[in-house]
């Protein structure tokens, strides 16, 4: 993976001095409130519920052991020693003291970590492709263009007070993994004519105003996305919409102007920048490249592996084809049922770096889905390597499955949500603890956010569910059919929303209109194509009094 | 107490003047005071002719929602050109900034005005910014030591490094 040279660690060093002096600035009444929170922001520290929130950058979900080990020893020794994998490639820590704050920052540069732009109205974190470079399905490894943008997005003087924050996404796959259709821009590799470059997709994002990004460009050869990015960041610097908040987003100004006004601007403004200084050479691109060379792979032939059931299941759920033949990609669940989704003690940290040393080249890489993924195990070693997953709690078989929840840390931690979604999740676990019935059920995304911000990407979960709140009480609105992938859409909402206490029943209700309609080996997704939302709003809502009825059974009360 | 003007890597005295409208002024008939006179885009538009006619040194005053592209055939006659921001977190000037000093060739003073303050000196400087009027009641002799060097370098071409750090590597 990455390594940083002279440039990427005085830069980093430096944030680490100008935030303590930001800090120290704030605590002596020279910096007010108001101008002191987005430099926090931009340095990830939220305040939150019960403390401040403080997010780390995991840049394109890359990490090695030693990295890893730190934030076990940060989480240690600055919170309550675990942390949270949020959708996109962060870790947060729920309990820091903001005073603490460069002290944890001088620790994470030393093992070149930071936590720069991970909030604020700027350019985030680059998310990718958890199998980047491993996935037998990529076309090309989206790594060293994701760092060549994490150059380009830090610190950059033009665009550090945008309307509101912007993320990219990179994809490299024939499937996407990177949800770059709901992105502010989606970068999506392909090669034509020999030639490799992206389709560009601009304003998209879930949130409040879900919106599936559109296309700007069907092909921009590689050497120009960071002279086209700037020509996107420009226009939408200077006429996104900077007095609503909620309207603030790039995917508001593409509605707003039509996507090929909005494309000619953009083209207008690239006319200046193409093939400028900011083109990027071969030889930067082959400098930043040799750090993603595959590792030194043993040839290995098939292997038997042990027949018993628990270990299958894992197997076929928490394992990956890999493009070295001997070789799998391995996903740790970090949800555990009962555990919230996306958490991970201290102590985890520790096994899963003492894992990666021993099985996986000493890296790993977080998803979207938060959980961590080791990508170059031998298949000979999975036995042994599931046994000791198993022993830290990391070896649920529920990848893709609809205990695999997608959860953000809702009303339990934020501050923005309305209500909570961890115990929903777990409440939602524990009614679906029985492995065979969880495996007789199959593929399921289920996403549960606790706010419309969508943290949890409930609108392409399969099964989407979403916090609100009515009248000061927590409520829980249910969408259907929503997915990810190249095929990306929105779920829709089955109806008016649910108490905390109805949801495990509402989603077995989902569950057995499903099981009583599937044909042969279809997938939910797939019935629910067939047969609409209408079977699954029937069963859920059968014999409860909604709409005019209930308003009716309410007055009679 | 008055913005305070940083300059040439010093703390110094503001020689202009920024005409402001007042409540019922317009800019068709407002008096243009004499002296070195920062002018609002519409009094520009609105008093070309007179403006050049006894102003010898001329300023203008951009908004962040005033387009460079409609000055961009007068840029030669503005001494200074100030960029306003309400809100520090408005980052539409830089772009401002950006497109005179990249694209219009710009070369006369830009100069921050507005909510000016220490922790975007670096990013000004970076985008072609050369003077910058410090919000009133913060430190300039701070901002001048450390305000303009949080960072020793940056990776992206720039107004004031026009090419980025990987072409520079050697």
């Amino acid at each position: 993976m990455y390594k940083y040279d002279a440039i990427d660690r005085q830069l980093v060093n430096e944030r680490v001095a100008q935030f303590r002096d930001q800090v120290r600035r704030w605590q002596a009444g020279e910096l007010t409130n108001d101008e002191f929170r987005p430099l926090r922001l931009q340095n990830g520290l939220y305040i939150q519920r019960h403390a401040p929130m403080f997010r780390i950058a995991v840049p394109y979900g890359m990490m090695n052991s030693t990295q890893l080990r730190t934030l076990a020893s940060v989480a240690r020794k600055y919170d309550r020693g675990y942390g949270h994998f949020t959708t996109r490639h962060n870790l947060q820590l729920n309990w820091p003291k903001i005073e603490d704050v460069p002290a944890i920052l001088a620790e994470l540069a030393e093992v070149e970590m930071h936590a720069i732009q991970t909030s604020g109205n700027c350019l985030r974190n680059i998310t990718t492709d958890q199998f980047a470079g491993v996935a037998a399905d990529e076309i090309i490894d989206p790594r060293p263009l994701a760092e060549i943008l994490r150059q380009w997005t830090t610190f950059h003087p033009e665009f550090a007070f945008l309307p509101r924050k912007f993320k990219i996404a990179i994809s490299g796959t024939r499937e996407d993994r990177a949800v770059t259709w709901f992105h502010d821009i989606g970068l999506h590799l392909k090669q034509e004519g020999g030639e490799t470059g992206f389709t560009v997709i601009v304003g998209g994002g879930l949130g409040r105003t879900p919106i599936r990004g559109q296309v700007v460009r069907e092909f921009l050869p590689w050497q120009h996305i960071l002279s086209y990015c700037e020509a996107i960041l420009r226009v939408y610097n200077r006429f996104g919409r900077r007095d609503n908040a909620y309207k603030a987003r790039i995917k508001i100004l593409v509605q707003a102007l039509g996507v090929e006004e909005f494309t000619r601007l953009v083209e207008a403004e690239w006319e200046h920048g193409k093939d400028g200084p900011a083109t990027i050479t071969q030889a930067e691109f082959d400098r930043v490249a040799a750090h993603f060379t595959a590792p030194a792979y043993d040839t290995v032939g098939a292997v038997d592996l042990p027949q018993d059931k628990a270990f299958q299941r894992w197997l076929e759920r928490n394992t990956h084809a890999h493009k070295v033949p001997g070789y799998a990609a391995v996903t740790l669940s970090l949800k555990q049922h009962g555990v919230p989704p996306g958490d991970i003690t201290s102590d985890q940290m520790e096994a899963v770096a003492d894992l990666a040393d021993r099985y996986s080249f000493g890296e790993l890489r977080i998803s979207h889905e938060q959980n961590i993924i080791l990508a170059d195990v031998k298949q000979s070693d999975l036995h042994e390597m599931w046994q000791k997953a198993k022993a830290a709690g990391l070896a649920t078989p529920n990848i893709g499955l609809l205990t695999g929840i997608i959860c953000c840390p809702g009303g339990d931690f934020c501050d923005l949500a309305n209500a909570k979604s961890i115990p929903i999740a777990n409440a939602i676990q524990a009614r679906f603890d029985d492995l065979d019935y969880l495996f007789d059920i199959g593929e399921l995304d289920l996403n549960i956010s606790g706010c419309m911000n969508a943290c949890g990407h409930h609108h392409v979960g399969h099964i989407g569910v979403l916090g609100v709140d009515k009248n000061d009480a927590e409520f829980y609105q249910v969408t259907l059919g929503g997915r990810q992938g190249n095929d990306a859409k929105l779920g829709k909402v089955i109806g008016p929303s649910f108490s905390a206490g109805e949801m495990p029943d509402v989603i077995a209700k989902i569950i057995d209109v499903y099981i009583e309609n599937r044909q042969d080996d279809e997938r939910f997704l797939d019935t629910f194509d067939r047969i609409g939302i209408d079977p699954f709003k029937n069963r859920v809502y059968e014999g409860r009094a909604h709409g005019k009825a209930k308003v009716a059974q309410q007055e009679a009360a | 107490m008055m913005a305070q003007l940083i300059k040439n890597h010093t703390a110094q005295a503001d020689s202009w003047l920024t005409l402001e409208l007042a409540e019922g002024q317009s800019p068709e008939t407002v008096s243009l005071p004499a002296g070195d006179v920062i002018f609002p885009l519409a009094v520009w538009q609105a008093r070309k002719a007179e403006i050049i006619s006894c102003h010898k040194r001329i300023g203008l005053l951009l908004q962040p929602d005033e387009r460079v592209e409609d000055i961009a055939g007068d840029l030669d006659y503005f001494i200074v050109i100030a960029v306003n921001f309400p809100k520090f977190v408005d980052g539409r000037g830089y772009s401002t900034a950006s497109l005179l000093r990249q694209r219009y060739h710009y070369q006369g003073e830009l100069r921050a005005v507005g909510d000016v303050l220490h922790d975007q000196l670096f990013f000004m400087q970076r985008v072609g910014f050369d003077s910058y009027a410090l919000k009133e009641g913060k430190d300039a002799v701070y901002a001048l030591t450390a305000g303009f060097s949080p960072f020793s370098d940056g990776y992206q071409a720039s107004t004031s490094q026009p090419q980025p750090h990987f072409r520079r590597r050697a």
